[in-house]
């Protein structure tokens, strides 16, 4: 195999090494003192990642599913390999499950778009939650304006988590679709996506997860969990930006029609019709992002290697030390995430906006996300404009968490004199 | 690195925590809203203006210390300027936050803009100059829409 060789960082026996791990990140080379906690919003890059794209557009590239030549069989087989490797990391059945897009938020619009119609008439409901991204909710939104259907939204419960007991109540003989995040983007709870998977089939629903958050961070089990979609995007998984991954169940992208249409997912094309090819191919119309594809492939290996349960551990440890280190800052607060947070912790600092607690930040070269973070229905509900949002990923350590802390005490001073 | 008190020099720290003439207008001639999507900041800009004048000028909303603080300087500024000299003087803030040409004013308009000197410190922040300019933008609106209470956005 070609590309980039990737160490093995074995952690089976160890804790996950941080420093050698940001010796994977050339980000760290060019910006050494950068406390980068803004993972959620997009993960910084591997150098596997990196120079394996780079060496595929060198020596292997050309496009797909089309030449009769070497180099473009070649390319078709990286590209189908990288399938199987995204296949392989969410255990689905069938790698013609797996369908490439551009992200998340396409992968979400390809199934109310193309899917909704066919599982959903007038009168019907949709379910989403308080915690979803405006990706998760505003497409549902949009397709029950088309249809003539009820968007419902779950509500939180007083610690920030989901009201799994609402979301029950909120079920019935009407619900066609629940869309749900597994860890949310704000807050970072994690939530019982397997649970709400068995109570919605039981209402006879289907189900979407957004997966964005969690798949960087933890073991993902489509089959397990019970699900009909996942979705996530490839670029907060260490991957590269433009390339994200729908998985659906065979049987349910089988019943649904072609998305975009164009070349690549046809069969046969005349006057009088045209015919579709099989799912996956019928949702990849056009030339797909094909070293997004492979640079995914790679971003998997690299994960693979590092282990996703060790990734979980050392996660939640630093997002346990980084609560423990901000619930003692006079004047923070942190937006709550009900039983179990992973990695993201929003908070606000009294009398400080957070804008401009983002910009002492940055001048301490700690980089955070502020503002809405694409939840307003959950800013509205918490009753903030928005937060402060540190995220973490596999280079970040406690060090970086008493960096955050020590910015934060400085916006205070400079601000709550 | 730039230090930090050039953007968040007292005056301006000053004008965040205690903005003046931040409340609603009675008799407004003219209203216009700002919104920000980006960081959620709102701020609603009133006027009263008298023949070629602005016999007052208030504002509302909420915000980060930057736009917080360009409203309260704003309105302090613009209270009994003609509406050309109030134009001039958005003018010439504007080019000096986004490094535009300065251009000329008269000696009791540099006054003025000399007011609104400790603002400038967002053009080394590029992410931060649309909140100095919001207010200034509602207040354009306000001008153009009179009481129809226009929305501007940032983006």
């Amino acid at each position: 195999m070609s590309g980039a060789p990737l160490r093995n960082f074995d952690t089976r026996t160890a804790a996950l090494d941080v420093k050698l791990l940001r010796r994977e990140f050339p980000v760290f080379d060019a910006h050494p003192d950068l406390v980068f906690l803004d993972s959620g919003a997009s993960a910084q890059k591997p150098r596997s990642v990196i120079d394996g794209v780079a060496e595929f557009y060198r020596s292997e590239y050309a496009n797909v599913h089309r030449g009769v030549y070497a180099l473009s069989a070649r390319s078709t087989d990286r590209f189908e390999e990288a399938r199987e490797k995204v296949r392989a990391f969410l255990n689905a059945k069938d790698e013609r499950e797996i369908v490439f897009v551009r992200g998340a938020t396409e992968a979400i619009n390809l199934v109310a778009q193309s899917g909704g119609p066919a599982f959903l008439q007038e009168g019907d409901e949709v379910i989403v939650t308080e915690l979803e991204h405006h990706s998760n909710f505003v497409p549902w939104q949009m397709l029950c304006q088309r249809v003539g259907a009820k968007l419902v939204m779950a509500p939180i419960d007083p610690t920030g988590g989901l009201d799994l007991a609402a979301l029950d109540a909120l079920l019935n003989a009407r619900t066609k679709m629940v869309a749900v995040t597994h860890v949310s983007n704000v807050g970072g709870a994690l939530l019982p996506v397997e649970r709400i998977a068995q109570l919605a089939h039981a209402k006879g629903a289907k189900v979407l997860i957004d997966g964005c958050q969690s798949v960087p961070r933890m073991p993902v089990d489509v089959q397990a969990l019970g699900c009909d979609f996942y979705v996530f995007s490839g670029h907060k998984a260490y991957g590269p930006s433009g390339i994200g991954v729908l998985w659906g169940r065979y049987d349910l992208l089988a019943s649904m029609p072609p998305w975009q249409t164009g070349g690549g997912m046809i069969t046969t094309v005349t006057l009088a019709g045209t015919e579709f090819q099989d799912p996956p191919h019928r949702f990849e119309a056009g030339t797909p992002d094909i070293s997004g594809a492979v640079g995914l492939g790679y971003a998997i290996d690299f994960i693979e290697a590092i282990g996703r349960d060790a990734i979980l551990e050392h996660e939640e440890a630093l997002t346990g030390y980084g609560v423990d280190r901000l619930s003692r800052i006079p004047g923070v607060e942190l937006v709550g995430a009900g039983q179990r947070r992973l990695s993201i912790l929003s908070f606000n600092v009294d009398g400080v906006h957070p804008h401009d607690v983002g910009t002492v930040l940055d001048q301490h070269n700690v980089a955070v996300r502020v503002g809405h973070h694409c939840a307003q229905p959950l800013m509205d509900r918490l009753g903030v404009a928005g937060t402060v949002r540190a995220s973490f990923g596999v280079y970040n350590d406690d060090a970086d968490v008493d960096r955050l802390v020590a910015a934060i005490e400085a916006a205070r001073e400079m601000f709550c004199r | 690195m730039m230090d930090l008190r050039e953007l968040y020099q007292d005056i301006i720290l000053d004008h965040g925590r205690h903005p003046r003439n931040f409340h609603a207008l009675e008799n407004p001639t003219h209203l216009a809203r700002g919104h920000n999507p980006l960081c959620g900041d709102r701020v609603t800009v009133y006027l009263s203006i008298a023949g070629d004048r602005i016999a007052d000028v208030s504002f509302e909303g909420r915000g980060c210390a930057i736009s917080t603080a360009a409203a309260s300087l704003m309105t302090e500024v613009l209270k009994g300027k003609s509406l050309a000299e109030a134009q001039a003087l958005f003018g010439r803030f504007h080019a000096q936050v986004t490094g535009g040409d300065p251009g000329e004013l008269s000696p009791e308009l540099e006054e003025d803009s000399e007011r609104l000197e400790p603002l400038t410190g967002v053009k080394a922040y590029p992410a931060r100059v649309k909140c100095a300019t919001l207010p200034w933008h509602a207040f354009e609106a306000a001008l153009k829409g009179g009481l129809q209470g226009d929305t501007v956005k940032t983006e």
